[in-house]
C-alpha cells in the first residue's frame, strides 16, 4: 500500500478507480467508433475490387469461349444469333460515333459558356447561371432518351430528308447538351484558378475583356479545359439511356452518323431486357463489353485527373 | 503638314481599331449567353414537351392503376410504390455509409498511402458509368449472394452508386467547419468521438443534407443498373407491406419482392411502337423530372442558405 491511498478517505479512492474504468471504456468505444468508420470508408475499395473482380471473373469464362482475337477483330457483333460472331468493334463504332457527336456540340457550347461565366458574367448573372446547370445535371437520362427519340429526331428528320427513325446524330447531340454543364464546371474552375495579376497585365497592355480571355487566360488555364473536356468524354462513353432508346439498337460497324447502331451500354441493356440464363455465353458477353467499357472510362478518368493535377501545380 | 495628316489618320485607325475590338467583346458576350441558354432553353423545351404529349393522363387513377396491356388504362400504382421502397433501402444503406466514411476520410484518416488509396478510389468510383454498377449488382446480388431481382438488390445497388456523392458532400460540408470549433470541445475533455458528433457532425447537417438529397434524387431517375440486374417491367402486383397490423407490426417480405420503378416503368412504355403508350411515358417523365427538379432545387436552395448564413 503507498502513502497516498491510505491518507486518501475511501470514498474519493472509489471516485477515482471508477473514473479510471470510465476512462478505459471511453477509449475502448473511440477506438470501435474509429475502427467502424475505417470500415465505411474502406467500402469505397471494396467497390472498386467488387467491379473489378465481377468483371473480371465473368470475362475469363468468355474468353474461354471466345478468342480474343476474334473478340478484337471481329468486324461483327451477334452473340445471340445461331451463327454467332463475338467481334467487339461494331459496339465500340458505335459508341465513338454517338461520343463524338456529342463532344462537338458540348465542346464549343461548354467553352464559350466557360469563358463568359468565368470572366464576363457578373456575379448575379454566375449566382443565376449556375444553379440552372446544375438542375440541367439532374435531368435523369431516360428523359433525355425520350427527347432524342420523340423530339429532336423528328424535327431532324425535317431538315434531313431520309433520316432514319433511328440514328446516332440524334442522340449525339441530346448526350451532348446533357454534358454541357459537367464540360462548362469544370472548365470555369480553371479558368477562374488564374490569378488575377495575370488579367490586370492583360487589362494594362488595353487588352479588352475578350482579348484578355482567349490570349491570356485560355491558355493559361488550358489543361484544365482539357481535363475538362476528357471528364466529358468519359461521361458520353458511360451513357446509356439516350443511346439504347434512340439510336436503334442494331450493332453496325459504321462511323455514320445518319445509320443507326449499337453502342456498348445499349448492348447491356438490350440484353438484360431479355432473359438471359446466368452462365450462359450471352450473358457472360454483357460482362466482357462490360470490361471494354470499364478500361475505356478509366483510361479517360485517368488523363482527365492526371492533367488537372497539372494545371493545379502550375499555380 | 503630311506628318500630321499622317498622325490624324493613325488616331483615326487606332479609333476604329479600338471600336473593332469593343464590338467583338459585345459580341461574344452575347454569344455567351446563347451557349448558357441552350441548357436552359433544352430544359424548358423538354419540360413542355412532356406535359403537351402526356397532359390526358395527368389523371389520379394514372397513380392508382397497375401497368395494363391497354394503355389508356395502364398505371403507375407498381412503378411508384416500387420507387418508394427502393429510395428508402438506397437511403438506409447509402447514407449512414456514406457520412461515415467521409468523417473517417476528413476527421481520422492519417495521412498516409491508405488514406490516398481510399480517396483515388472515391473519385474513380464518381466517374465508374452507372451501368456497371448494374453489372456489379448482377454478378454480386443477384447470383453470388442470392438476394434475387429483389427490391434490396435495387436499393443497395444505387446506394452504392451514390455512395461517392453522400461521401464528397461530406468531406465538403465538414472541411469547412473551423478547427477552434473542435478545440474548444476538446477543452472541455471530450472525446474525439463526442467532438465529432455533438459538434462537426451537428454543424455539417446541412451541408450532408444537401448532398444526400442530390444523391436521392440521382438515384431515382437512374435507370441503366437497374435494367442490368433484370428489374421485370411487368408488375401487376404491390410488395407486400412492410407494415401488418399484428405485432412486430412490421414485415421485411417487401425487401426480396420483384420491382419496377418509374423511370424503367417509362423506358418500356417508350419502347415500344404503339403511340398512345408513348403518351403514359410522356406523363411518367413529367412527374420524373418535377420530382427530381424539386429535390435538387431544395438542396441548391439548402446550399444557398447556408453559404449565406454561417458566419464562424
Amino acid at each position: 500500500m503507498n502513502t497516498a491511498t491510505q491518507v486518501l478517505p475511501n470514498q474519493t479512492e472509489l471516485k477515482i478507480s471508477a473514473r479510471l474504468a470510465k476512462n478505459v471504456r471511453r477509449h475502448f468505444v473511440e477506438r470501435v467508433i474509429e475502427f467502424l468508420l475505417m470500415l465505411a470508408a474502406m467500402s469505397a475499395v471494396a467497390t472498386t475490387l467488387a467491379i473489378v473482380a465481377i468483371l473480371l471473373y465473368e470475362s475469363l469464362s468468355f474468353f474461354e469461349h471466345v478468342s480474343i482475337i476474334d473478340f478484337l477483330t471481329d468486324t461483327q457483333w451477334t452473340p445471340l444469333f445461331e451463327d454467332a460472331h463475338y467481334g467487339i468493334l461494331p459496339l465500340v463504332s458505335g459508341t465513338l460515333t454517338t461520343s463524338a457527336i456529342a463532344l462537338l456540340v458540348a465542346i464549343p457550347i461548354g467553352t464559350v459558356g466557360a469563358i463568359y461565366l468565368s470572366e464576363f458574367a457578373s456575379h448575379k448573372t454566375r449566382e443565376t447561371v449556375k444553379p440552372i446547370l446544375e438542375l440541367l445535371v439532374g435531368v435523369p437520362t431516360v428523359v433525355f432518351g425520350y427527347f432524342a427519340l420523340l423530339f429532336v429526331t423528328p424535327l431532324l428528320q425535317k431538315f434531313i430528308p431520309g433520316l432514319p427513325g433511328f440514328n446516332m446524330l440524334g442522340p449525339g447531340i441530346v448526350m451532348g447538351i446533357m454534358i454541357v454543364p459537367y464540360i462548362s464546371s469544370v472548365a470555369e474552375d480553371a479558368m477562374r484558378a488564374v490569378p488575377m495579376s495575370m488579367r490586370e497585365g492583360s487589362y494594362a497592355m488595353g487588352a479588352t475583356r475578350f482579348q484578355t480571355a482567349i490570349r491570356v487566360v485560355t491558355p493559361a488555364a488550358i489543361s484544365g479545359i482539357i481535363a475538362a473536356y476528357i471528364l466529358g468524354i468519359s461521361r458520353a462513353v458511360g451513357e446509356t439511356m439516350v443511346v439504347a432508346l434512340a439510336a436503334g439498337q442494331q450493332p453496325n460497324l459504321t462511323f455514320n452518323p445518319m445509320e443507326s447502331a449499337s453502342t456498348i451500354t445499349a448492348y447491356i441493356v438490350q440484353v438484360a431486357m431479355g432473359d438471359l440464363p446466368h452462365g450462359s455465353i450471352g450473358y457472360q458477353s454483357i460482362f466482357a463489353a462490360g470490361l471494354v467499357l470499364m478500361l475505356m472510362t478509366l483510361i479517360f478518368n485517368i488523363l482527365g485527373h492526371l492533367t488537372r493535377k497539372k494545371f493545379r501545380e502550375t499555380y | 503638314m503630311s506628318n500630321q495628316a499622317s498622325v490624324l489618320d493613325n488616331l483615326e485607325e487606332v479609333r476604329a481599331m479600338i471600336r473593332r475590338h469593343k464590338f467583338n467583346d459585345y459580341v461574344f458576350s452575347i454569344i455567351g449567353l446563347i451557349a448558357l441558354m441552350i441548357g436552359l432553353l433544352t430544359l424548358l423545351t423538354l419540360f413542355v414537351d412532356l406535359v403537351m404529349d402526356g397532359y390526358p393522363r395527368f389523371t389520379f387513377e394514372f397513380l392508382s392503376e397497375y401497368p395494363s396491356r391497354r394503355a389508356a388504362h395502364a398505371g403507375l400504382l407498381s412503378a411508384w410504390i416500387g420507387s418508394l421502397l427502393v429510395m428508402v433501402v438506397t437511403f438506409l444503406s447509402a447514407v449512414p455509409m456514406g457520412v461515415a466514411a467521409g468523417l473517417y476520410l476528413e476527421e481520422y484518416a492519417p495521412k498516409n498511402w491508405f488514406s490516398d488509396l481510399i480517396e483515388i478510389n472515391v473519385t474513380n468510383l464518381a466517374g465508374v458509368p452507372s451501368i456497371v454498377y448494374g453489372l456489379l449488382a448482377l454478378g454480386l446480388f443477384v447470383y453470388i449472394l442470392d438476394l434475387g431481382q429483389s427490391i434490396l438488390t435495387a436499393g443497395l445497388t444505387l446506394g452504392l452508386l451514390i455512395l461517392p456523392v453522400v461521401i464528397v458532400a461530406t468531406r465538403e460540408a465538414v472541411r469547412g467547419i473551423p478547427v477552434a470549433i473542435r478545440e474548444a470541445a476538446y477543452a472541455v475533455g471530450a472525446t474525439k468521438w463526442q467532438v465529432v458528433l455533438h459538434h462537426v457532425l451537428h454543424y455539417s447537417f446541412g451541408g450532408i443534407l444537401t448532398g444526400v438529397i442530390i444523391g436521392m434524387a440521382r438515384a431515382l431517375g437512374e435507370t441503366a443498373p437497374l435494367i442490368t440486374i433484370g428489374a421485370l417491367t411487368f408488375i401487376a402486383f404491390l410488395p407486400p407491406s412492410p407494415i401488418t397490423d399484428t405485432p412486430p407490426f412490421l414485415n421485411f417480405e417487401w425487401l426480396s419482392s420483384g420491382f419496377t420503378v418509374m423511370p424503367i416503368q417509362m423506358f418500356n412504355w417508350l419502347s415500344r411502337p404503339d403511340h398512345a403508350f408513348h403518351m403514359n411515358a410522356a406523363a411518367t417523365g413529367a412527374l420524373i423530372i418535377v420530382v427530381t427538379l424539386l429535390m435538387n432545387g431544395t438542396a441548391i436552395w439548402l446550399r444557398y442558405r447556408i453559404r449565406k448564413n454561417i458566419k464562424w
